[in-house]
């Protein structure tokens, strides 16, 4: 078992320009069953055996896909994603960065109602190791195994799941939720689908300040949470009033910082702990006592 | 991207805000010019810096006639002002508007703010105008009232109007709040505003309603949409090394320590400034070399850190994920060849290929202090940092 993706997942691409090109080829290597790519003006066509569909309406009713990958650029992302929802696809990751707000203020609203499930922008992607990734993330420092890792960042993701696999930690699914301040899959959604995945024993919580994403995952896992959480947040020394890379990472007004979401997760019975060097191992002090 | 007030008010009154009379001034002159030419015995004048806070740093004087303009406008042209915001160098004030005074009877807040938990826009109103929100949120958060706006409708009279009558305002007041405030919000709709904040928004004597102040800052993502935009960026309200990186597509925020850093990835670029601090540093700078880091981004990263002559160490954390790790290296050996670094370098190499990235480095002859783990990268540089202090 995982969550959202697995073996079984047939995966589109939408915007295969030369990093779509680049990744879908790393997760065609991986095992990923790249089924098809949208791309208007080359339907017909094939790209290293891969058809091209004009619409991702004509990919997903020729080819059976149910996961789209955007890499489309941010001016035309936002249509990207209402395409997939509205052509029926179960599931959207997208890894575009710099979608304007307003755009991702409306395709949020736009979505309800379509039964997909957005996972991004601005993240890199799902992966339930050994059965397929859909994303950018480095494969091979991926294992199977029994942690979900969810994450508002990139490479700090990849340093955390480095830590479990060097900790013996295999992962049953991780999800990059992306770094913008508007985007679909949150942090209570991702806890939801681990709590009730039959694989998952501990989930690795990796957030940072801005927003109250945290606080309301908090909340959320005392009451709901039976696994074991450990988390890191990024930022304890991330000046105020200074946007920190990532779009959503800012703490304005005296919200958003560090110390609060550390204070609200520590509250709620998760692991905290300030030194992101220890997330693995804190899991596997956090296992072994159980 | 933030704005200067003058130019967030003169956006705003193209969308029926309405602002004081005012014009900007640059010398002492130009402002005695402006004041007579404004008239009246009371008149404003405010510095033009982006940092909030003016007022108690001596940037927003109250004077009555042009010579008394022309004063306080000589007084404040050319000096830095401090402000909590600015840090304790300021900012050098190029510009001050001078605007008409006004008989204030009431001072009330209004702002426009991205809620992200709704996905909204949101309105915020308040009674205590001039207050800065965040204080009035933490003294008396009862007083803060709200109204979450549909990107379907927009911001609704209705809406307005419930807010106005619960901040007491009159029928016709009321009526002019629904004009202010839907046209800000069309404001921030159609310019790709992330904020829009007057405060005070005033009830004058004779009942208008009119913004004393104003702030606007704009989506960074959306600014490929509205070039007219670009051009109110003020480069000398911006940290020159900051704008310096913006160039080279690199994130760079100037910090008050002494260990520079260069990291891939805005979460773990933030996470090793939290190590660093952690082992008992002070980071430097953050530094986000982004994704597809080759040796020209690593260069001008190393440029950018090495202008802070604060920097007595440098940390190099890169995870290497798509980005191959024996490519990061031969940019590292390629860029310290170039730029030439005389403070310790400790570079951690995560990832990808890392035996060959670490090989490279090695029989690169360099001083290069080379880690594995980001935990002894941190205690590395902290001691590196402190045996160069």
């Amino acid at each position: 078992m995982s969550v959202l993706v697995d073996s079984g997942s047939r995966v589109l691409i939408q915007g295969l320009g030369s990093a779509g090109k680049f990744h879908a080829a790393t997760m065609v290597e991986y095992g990923t069953k790249v089924v098809a790519a949208a791309h208007p003006g080359k339907g017909g066509t094939h790209w290293e055996g891969i058809p091209l569909f004009n619409s991702v309406q004509r990919a997903v009713e020729s080819t059976g896909a149910d996961v789209s990958l955007i890499f489309v650029p941010a001016p035309g992302a936002a249509d990207a994603i209402l395409e997939a929802a509205g052509a029926g696809v179960r599931l959207a990751v997208c890894i575009t960065e710099g979608i304007p707000i307003l755009d991702m203020l409306r395709v949020k609203h736009a979505l309800p109602g379509t039964g997909m499930t957005l996972i991004g922008p601005n993240c890199p992607g799902i992966i339930t190791p050994g059965e397929t990734k859909v994303g950018i993330m480095p494969g091979p420092i991926h294992k199977r195994g029994s942690i979900g890792v969810l994450s508002r960042s990139g490479t700090l993701t990849y340093e955390a799941v480095d830590q479990l696999t060097r900790s013996g930690l295999g992962q049953s699914t991780c999800i990059g939720l992306g770094g913008d301040p508007i985007k679909g899959l949150d942090f209570i959604d991702g806890l939801d689908l681990f709590e009730k995945d039959p694989q998952t024993q501990g989930v690795v919580l990796i957030g940072e300040i801005g927003g109250q994403a945290e606080e309301d995952a908090a909340a959320w896992i005392e009451q709901n949470m039976s696994k074991p959480v450990v988390a890191f947040i990024a930022g304890t020394t991330a000046p105020p009033g200074r946007r920190m890379g990532h779009a959503g990472a800012i703490v304005a007004g005296g919200k958003g910082t560090a110390a609060q979401k550390m204070q609200a997760l520590d509250g709620a019975g998760v692991a905290v702990t300030k030194n992101p060097a220890r997330i693995g191992e804190l899991m596997r002090e956090r296992l072994g006592g159980k | 991207m933030k704005i200067h007030e003058f130019q967030a008010k003169e956006i705003l009154s193209r969308y029926g805000v309405v602002i004081p009379r005012g014009q900007l001034a640059e010398t002492p002159e130009q402002a005695v010019q402006r004041a007579e030419k404004i008239g009246g015995d009371q008149l404003v004048v405010k510095a033009q810096i982006h940092a909030g806070g003016r007022g108690k740093g001596g940037g927003v004087k109250v004077v009555h006639g042009p010579r008394e303009a022309g004063e306080a406008a000589g007084r404040m042209l050319g000096v830095p002002l401090v402000t909590r915001q600015t840090g304790p160098g300021g900012r050098v004030v190029r510009r001050v508007l001078v605007e008409e005074g006004l008989p204030i009877k009431r001072e009330l807040y209004a702002g426009l703010v991205l809620d992200r938990t709704s996905a909204t826009v949101t309105l915020i109103m308040s009674a205590s105008g001039g207050m800065e929100i965040e204080e009035v949120a933490a003294r008396d958060p009862g007083k803060i009232l709200r109204e979450r706006i549909s990107p379907l409708t927009g911001l609704m009279p209705h809406q307005v109007r419930r807010l106005g009558y619960e901040l007491g305002l009159d029928k016709p007041q009321v009526a002019k709040a629904v004009v202010c405030l839907t046209g800000m919000y069309k404001a921030l709709i159609e310019m790709d505003a992330s904020l829009i904040e007057i405060n005070p928004l005033v009830v004058t004597s004779t009942g208008e309603l009119v913004a004393l102040d104003a702030k606007m800052s704009f989506d960074d993502n959306a600014l490929y949409r509205h070039p007219e935009l670009v051009e109110l960026r003020d480069l000398d309200e911006e940290d020159p090394a900051e704008v310096e990186a913006s160039k080279h597509d690199l994130s760079y925020i100037h910090l008050d320590g002494n260990i520079g850093c260069m990291v891939n990835g805005a979460g773990l670029a933030m996470a090793t400034m939290d190590i660093i601090k952690l082992c008992g540093g002070e980071p430097a700078n953050f530094l986000d070399v982004g994704g597809g880091t080759d040796a020209g981004r690593v260069e001008a990263a190393f440029k950018i850190i090495l202008t802070d002559k604060n920097v007595r160490a440098v940390l190099v954390n890169i995870f290497g994920g798509i980005v191959r790790c024996d490519v990061i290296a031969e940019g590292v050996v390629a860029a310290i060849e170039q730029v030439g670094i005389n403070v310790p370098l400790v570079v951690r190499l995560q990832g990808t290929l890392v035996e060959r990235g670490r090989e490279i480095l090695k029989s690169s002859g360099l001083n290069i202090i080379p880690v594995e783990s980001m935990q002894e990268a941190a205690e590395a540089v902290v001691e590196a940092a402190r045996s160069a202090s």
